[in-house]
């Protein structure tokens, strides 16, 4: 009998697999076809054929995904404290967040930009925006940590922001925010808007050798908000184009007030002949204060330094540096193909997809087809720079994206999809469903001059019921698409942290060879490095206690210290004498408010600890090391503050047992 | 019987599974079909047996001079004393590793040489290295030695066990 009810459960289950062959699936669980996991499917041990940048959104990180199969890699701290790195606790990487308001230890991250030479990736840094107190950070992808971050003056919300030219020569960064410019009193009523609000793009240098970033120079723009922005490329390179909205230059219910003009514009700026201007004297200097960190691999230590002047040029006093022309409805993406011909804007609110013409454009700027001017720059006609128009691709048009062969991807925020269509016929050939309300998306190499194509990545902004049900709050989701054949076809969902804003995906061989394994000693210049176990000592200088500790698998050199007092100020400079890739150790102390510390084989990190209670602190490796990892631990006996107990430290010194006994407090 | 029937109909269905997995194989994704495990040295001579008194590693017949280089051993030290002495005494008492005293009596150059720089493969092999590890329960860190500080390190030793 037993036998014959699982006979029926086999037949049965057999039937629901044809079944299911049989019909197209079209609920949200269902839409996959089978072969979706073989497609995402890399086997243990084996690695992925892409890197994959995710902006982490408000938790101000950067995540590195591998894909096809989703696995999470590595989140990278950027703009936000990070517990399990030691990023921003320790004593050398708390600088790399210091701005001129003081250290901000959490920020907004929205976009991702891989470096480039000749339009294409080349696997050295990633860049990233703070959205909130603007800044540009660069990440090394030697060591997948943050380098360099810039703060940047005159700016309020620093959203169209970084985007690069086709050979890293800049990054621009585009104010979310018109403000009144920072030297001047901002102390003005807010419906002093109009006369008093400026826009403001920083144009930041890139060294071509170390990545080493500085403002070169500002534009001066009108009081718009600046969304988005792409760098032109192959026959539009020397040209940016940025997406504006409130234009109305409306400051209350922009939601309302903001979208009150049919067409915004899309600015173009000429940024060689803003160079030009640039390199001939014509910016003004104006006074400000912007911090610069950046942190060195060989101190393991980062510094800030508070830069105070930039270089202004104001846009409407130089005729043929910016171009306005107009587009529906509060364009956000500003995307440009990969020839650099077309470019891309996405009305937010608009039941089209405008795609606009660089030849177009230059003929009509050459022709002056102008219909007026903001504030003296020349405004074009709207038809005078349009190829074409895009035809009811879909409700909420944000972001675009291309493939190799000619297609166009456009996320659809409002109706929740996915929309391909060709570049030179305008025509929709595809739509695929997203899980809910996608953002940005992304395509292998989708904004070089030769994208991978292969996947796309779309961005969900609202999650509901993707994965099993983790209270109130919910991890963003992402969704991968195998876009190789004429179907998009959704063959994994996977979570994200943060928000996911932009990201981008880079083929893995040009990152993983390259890639540090341990930093070595011979060259570490910490100044408070102990080059093996022979220079750790403990300083006393006053109340200042500097601890030069080593950590090597299985012991922390020294073990035992004797004489600290109450009140001391005691740094824990720790040095990593492992010189084998993953082999970091952890360090942390009873009652330390400022966290812990996380060292990488070879490196020095600093700990600094005010010890307030009488007593024994003790103090172990945070890291699983060895099999002896749970003895990889010591002792600091802390006496009051005036106390006269000799400084004393040890390790594997076995002294006379002593007798003393304890007192009742 | 029937049993029978659902192990065919659930074998034939794993089949068809495994064949889903070969066309994995086609799949770009795995850039790398390498083991992620050390790679293991290749001899001249083809395949010869494991050779205990050499270890496993790129150095053979190391030549060592009757007399010690003195330059030669300072630079050692310098280098015991960064990757090291941690773990190491220069004594027979034993620390974390073994103490080193008399280590050259015990072990020739080429397997002392090939043990400091190729050390996870030696521990995954080597009989002697794994006796150690049985009694230390730590796994040698491998330190990254050039071969230049292991030809040091080995004459610091040769200094310490008493060679002039």
């Amino acid at each position: 009998m037993k036998k014959y009810k699982l006979l029926q459960v086999a037949v049965f289950a057999f039937s629901m697999l044809i079944g299911f062959n049989a019909c197209k699936p079209k609920n949200a669980g269902t839409a996959v076809n089978a072969d979706a996991a073989t497609k995402t499917y890399v086997a243990p041990g084996k690695y992925d054929a892409y890197y994959n940048f995710v902006s982490g959104g408000f938790s101000g990180q950067l995540s590195a995904y591998g894909l096809p199969s989703g696995r999470l890699l590595r989140v990278i701290p950027v703009f936000s404290v990070d517990p399990e790195k030691g990023y921003g606790y320790s004593e050398e990487t708390k600088p790399m967040l210091n701005t001129s308001h003081g250290f901000v230890p959490w920020d907004d991250l929205h976009h991702v930009q891989l470096s480039k030479t000749d339009g294409m990736y080349d696997g050295r840094w990633v860049f990233a925006n703070a959205n909130n107190t603007p800044r540009v950070a660069r990440i090394d992808l030697k060591t997948f940590r943050t380098a360099e971050i810039l703060e940047l003056p005159n700016s309020g919300g620093n959203h169209s922001s970084p985007f690069i030219t086709e050979n890293t020569e800049y990054l621009v960064a585009g104010t979310r925010f018109s403000i009144p410019p920072d030297d001047k009193n901002g102390d003005v009523p807010i419906s002093s808007y109009k006369q008093n609000f400026k826009g403001t793009i920083s144009f930041i240098s890139v060294q071509k050798d170390n990545g080493a970033m500085d403002i070169s120079f500002q534009l001066q723009c009108p009081g718009f908000n600046f969304d988005l922005s792409r760098a032109g490329k192959g026959v539009s390179n020397g040209w940016f184009f940025f997406s504006t909205y409130n234009t109305e230059q409306a400051y209350t219910l922009l939601e309302v007030n903001a979208s009150q003009k049919d067409k915004d514009y899309i600015m173009a700026i000429n940024w060689k002949k803003a160079e030009e201007y640039f390199k001939a004297g014509k910016a003004r200097k104006q006074s400000v204060k912007y911090a610069h960190n950046v942190y060195d691999e060989k101190t393991h230590s980062a510094t800030s330094q508070i830069k105070t002047e930039v270089s202004v040029l104001d846009v409407k006093d130089f005729p043929d540096i910016a171009y306005f022309f107009p587009c529906p409805k509060s364009p956000h993406g500003c995307d440009v193909s990969p020839t650099g011909e077309y470019i891309v804007g996405s009305g937010k609110l608009a039941a089209l997809i405008p795609v606009f013409s660089f030849e177009k454009m230059l003929k009509a700027i050459e022709a002056k087809d102008y219909i007026g001017n903001f504030e003296g720059m020349p405004i074009l006609k709207y038809e005078s720079v349009l190829y074409g128009e895009v035809k009811k691709p879909g409700l909420g048009p944000l972001h675009t994206e291309f493939d190799d062969k000619g297609n166009a991807y456009t996320s659809m925020f409002v109706s929740s999809e996915v929309v391909k269509w060709n570049i030179k016929d305008l025509k929709v050939v595809d739509r695929a469903p997203t899980y809910y309300s996608v953002g940005h998306l992304t395509v292998a190499g989708g904004d070089t001059k030769k994208p991978y194509g292969k996947y796309l990545v779309a961005y969900n902004k609202i999650t509901k019921d993707r994965f099993l049900p983790t209270g109130p709050e919910l991890s963003q989701s992402a969704q991968l698409y195998d876009i190789s054949g004429d179907k998009m076809q959704l063959i994994l969902d996977y979570p994200t942290i943060g928000e996911p804003h932009y990201a981008q995906i880079i083929a893995a061989d040009l990152v993983s060879p390259n890639s540090t394994k341990f930093f070595k000693l011979e060259e570490n210049k910490n100044p408070y490095r102990s080059n093996g176990e022979k220079e750790t000592k403990v300083v006393r200088n006053g109340n200042r206690v500097d601890v030069y500790m080593t950590a090597i698998r299985s012991h922390l050199t020294p073990d035992n210290i004797e004489g600290i007092r109450v009140g001391d100020e005691v740094y824990f400079h720790v040095t990593n004498l492992e010189q084998d890739w993953d082999v970091p150790h952890g360090f942390a102390i009873k009652g330390a408010l400022t966290g812990e510390l996380l060292i990488m084989p070879g490196e020095t990190q600093t700990l600094k600890w005010i010890p307030e209670k009488v007593g024994i602190s003790p103090f172990y490796c945070t890291d699983f090391c060895s099999a002896l990892h749970q003895e990889m631990s010591g002792y600091v006996r802390v006496s009051p503050a005036g106390s006269n107990v000799p400084l004393k430290f040890s390790t594997g010194k076995i002294e006379e047992t002593a007798t003393d006994s304890l007192k009742t407090k | 019987m029937k049993k029978f029937a659902i192990l065919l109909f659930l074998g034939a269905f794993i089949a068809a599974c495994g064949g889903g997995n070969s066309e994995n194989k086609d799949n770009p994704a795995p850039s790398s079909d390498k083991p992620v495990a050390t790679e293991v040295p290749k001899d001249a001579s083809g395949n010869p047996p494991y050779d205990p008194e050499r270890g496993e590693g790129k150095f053979k017949n190391v030549q060592v001079s009757e007399n010690l280089d003195a330059a030669m051993a300072a630079n050692g030290e310098k280098v015991y004393g960064v990757k090291c002495s941690s773990c190491h005494k220069l004594t027979s008492e034993k620390l974390v590793g073994p103490g080193w005293l008399g280590v050259t009596e015990r072990h020739t150059a080429d397997w002392i040489m090939n043990f400091t720089t190729n050390t996870d493969a030696m521990l995954d092999k080597d009989p002697k290295a794994q006796a150690q590890l049985e009694i230390c329960l730590v796994r040698m860190p491998n330190q990254n030695l050039s071969d230049d500080d292991a030809r040091s390190l080995y004459e610091f030793m040769r200094k310490n066990d008493g060679v002039k």
